[in-house]
């Protein structure tokens, strides 16, 4: 690790510790952000290291929360007369039951979206290029549509998560605390993942798939377990998000197919897909922004954000890092093995 | 679910009104998928926006008919604007992604299928509307069937635009030019064709396309901002199923996916229809999938 390097890891781990006590109002938003660049650097485990672009990473977030929901729900109740009373039952669970159905909840969240991972990826990974992208839209679409349409967890109506047991200050500060835990993990695994033999199979599976089958990769072994990683995640995520907002439901907080999935595309695309910084990058960006402009455009936003990604895709693919590697590469080349971006022979030597 | 499949068991009239409303729905359907296999076989541009495309249309219309003109005369009017709409987004959008690679082209629309969406939803507003074309109902078997003369004529007009699409893609200069292009571009231009014309041109048909599509949409069903990805997802189910270029599969998978639809709106509840359409894309891309992997096979 070179010096600017690991002061940049300490500034922003000294940040993230901070962050909550510096500003205490902007809690939930700063934790907002932990779980926008985990977003961001999920998509681009696909999107910019194996060049499969998904436009259903959602379909874990969602599927994670309503998992735990249920797990959470189950430890004490019926579920299905729990939903079915629309948060009209006086809800009490005692804080050892409260943690111990997180903890399984966030368990069998993650558990439960690797699995689906698995089988998905039977389906979807023999397609390729934009069938792949519009398959795995389909496949949040119609999981949004039947979650909303299975009474067993509530339907469109939602579920009310069981109650944090302590003073909003501490909710705030333990679920701040588990984003940035999964976000500092998530990262930590990714950087060492894309340093290994794996991480060069992924690239070159985006370079050129069918020559990488030709070479001898096991390419379905390795897209399949790249995506399970995402799901893994992402899962852990929308445990977190579902027991922070306190109140799910299926189209507009688990699978957000117009908001949440589509910042997870256009925030690594932002930054510059493909590398580590990039994606973090676009989240921190994009989320600053979102939270600057969202509540004053009045119902503008989603035009805006459309007009962000088209012209992002048009005008400006590279992203941000791709523009400055583009321009500056002799000073960008230290950065690159800095970070471990890709395919970085000298990384033992970092 | 089990009422609903014996309904249709003991009184098998009600299958005749679930084909007519499914026939006539997915003639609209065809047109849509047929602009959709038009743009895909000549710029190998995805288009993202095309159920957004029959909405403005539809939307347009239905301002047009609220200043006094019939709701059927509006397809004229209607087409000429969404002509110079798509001929607009081909020049800021389309023009810049034919070269890159498939998954931009994909983004890219999607991003104008997101900004098209959400001013119509500005302008219009969430509510379902409709466009009143004042025609009568036609009953029969007693009552028990009933179809609105629109949806007819709705259907005579479908099958019009596809003869005169035929027609002209078969005779005219620019359609003989359009048909060579996506043969060869390359060979195309060293001939003498102006691709990007060609390009602009097949995309802005398109979009009038569509904009027909969606006129008839507003007359013989309803109108909604958000429906708009629902329309693009059905039209990538009828190509995909179809294939490029094979018109008379267009229509088939067309009218097929109606009745599907109607179908599964009628057995299951009309809550899970945007579901069935994209477990029919589901489907349909698995199906493809094992279709090449026993070519694959054979090959070997």
């Amino acid at each position: 690790m070179t010096p600017r390097s690991r002061i940049l890891h300490i500034a922003l781990l000294v940040f993230a510790v901070t962050a909550p006590f510096v500003f205490p109002n902007y809690t939930v938003a700063i934790s907002v952000l932990w779980m926008m660049v985990m977003f961001s650097l999920t998509w681009d485990t696909l999107g910019g290291q194996m060049g499969y672009n998904s436009l259903g990473n959602i379909t874990f977030f969602g599927l994670g929360m309503y998992i735990s929901a249920v797990t959470q729900i189950a430890i004490r109740y019926d579920v299905g007369k729990y939903t079915a009373a629309y948060g009209a039952i006086k809800v009490d669970f005692t804080p050892h039951q409260y943690y111990l159905g997180l903890g399984l909840g966030i368990a069998l969240a993650a558990l439960g979206c690797v699995i689906v991972a698995v089988i998905l990826s039977w389906i979807l990974f023999g397609l390729r290029g934009p069938y792949f992208a519009i398959g795995t839209l389909g496949v949040a679409i119609a999981a949004a549509e039947l979650t909303a349409a299975w009474g067993y967890v509530g339907g469109g109506g939602g579920i009310a998560m069981p109650v944090f047991p302590g003073p909003p200050r501490e909710r705030g500060l333990f679920f701040y605390a588990g984003f940035v835990l999964v976000a500092i993990v998530c990262y930590l695994f990714l950087r060492w993942l894309y340093g290994t033999r794996f991480g060069l199979a992924l690239n070159a599976i985006r370079d050129d798939e069918d020559k990488a089958e030709a070479l001898g990769l096991h390419t379905r072994r390795y897209k399949t377990v790249a995506w399970c990683t995402s799901a893994f995640f992402l899962g852990i995520a929308g445990a977190l998000f579902g027991n922070m907002t306190g109140f799910i439901e299926p189209l507009e907080v688990a699978y957000p197919v117009l908001t949440f999935n589509i910042f997870m595309v256009a925030m690594p695309l932002l930054g510059g897909k493909g590398t580590l910084w990039g994606p973090i990058l676009g989240a921190v960006l994009f989320d600053v922004l979102r939270e600057a402009t969202w509540t004053y455009l009045l119902g503008w936003q989603y035009v805006a954000l459309g007009l962000l990604i088209t012209v992002n895709v048009v005008y400006f693919q590279q992203g941000i890092l791709g523009w400055v590697r583009a321009k500056k590469p002799e000073w960008f080349g230290v950065r690159v093995e800095d970070s471990n971006v890709k395919a970085s022979p000298a990384r033992s030597g970092a | 679910m089990w009422d609903n499949l014996q309904v249709l068991i003991t009184a098998p009239v009600f299958n005749v009104q679930l084909l007519l409303n499914g026939i006539t729905v997915g003639a609209v359907f065809a047109l849509v998928g047929y602009g959709l296999a038009l743009v895909w076989g000549v710029t190998s541009v995805k288009n993202l926006a095309q159920g957004d495309f029959v909405m403005m249309g539809g939307y347009i219309g239905y301002v047009l008919a609220k200043h006094g003109i019939h709701p059927i005369l509006t397809l004229i009017p209607v087409a000429i604007i969404m002509f110079g709409f798509g001929w607009l987004c081909y020049l800021l959008v389309i023009k810049r992604v034919i070269q890159l690679d498939l998954f931009t082209s994909l983004l890219g629309t999607f991003g104008l299928a997101l900004v098209l969406e959400q001013v119509l939803n500005l302008v219009f507003g969430g509510d379902v509307r409709t466009a009143h074309s004042g025609f009568g109902t036609i009953r029969m078997f007693h009552g028990m069937v009933t179809v609105t003369e629109i949806r007819l004529i709705a259907l005579g007009l479908c099958a019009l635009l596809a003869v005169g699409m035929a027609l002209f893609m078969k005779k005219s200069r620019m359609g003989q030019a359009i048909r060579a292009t996506a043969q060869d571009p390359r060979a195309a231009r060293v001939l003498g064709v102006n691709t990007d014309l060609v390009y602009a041109f097949t995309f802005s048909i398109n979009a009038a396309i569509c904009g027909a599509a969606g006129v008839l949409i507003s007359m013989i069903w309803v109108l909604q901002p958000y429906y708009g990805i629902t329309y693009s997802v059905r039209a990538f189910v009828i190509v995909t199923a179809a294939g490029l270029g094979n018109l008379p599969g267009v229509i088939l998978t067309a009218l097929g996916l109606g009745v599907i639809e109607q179908y599964s709106g009628f057995i299951l509840g009309a809550q899970i229809q945007q579901a069935t359409v994209v477990s029919m894309l589901l489907i349909i891309l698995v199906w493809r999938q094992l279709q090449l992997r026993r070519q694959r096979l054979a090959l070997q």
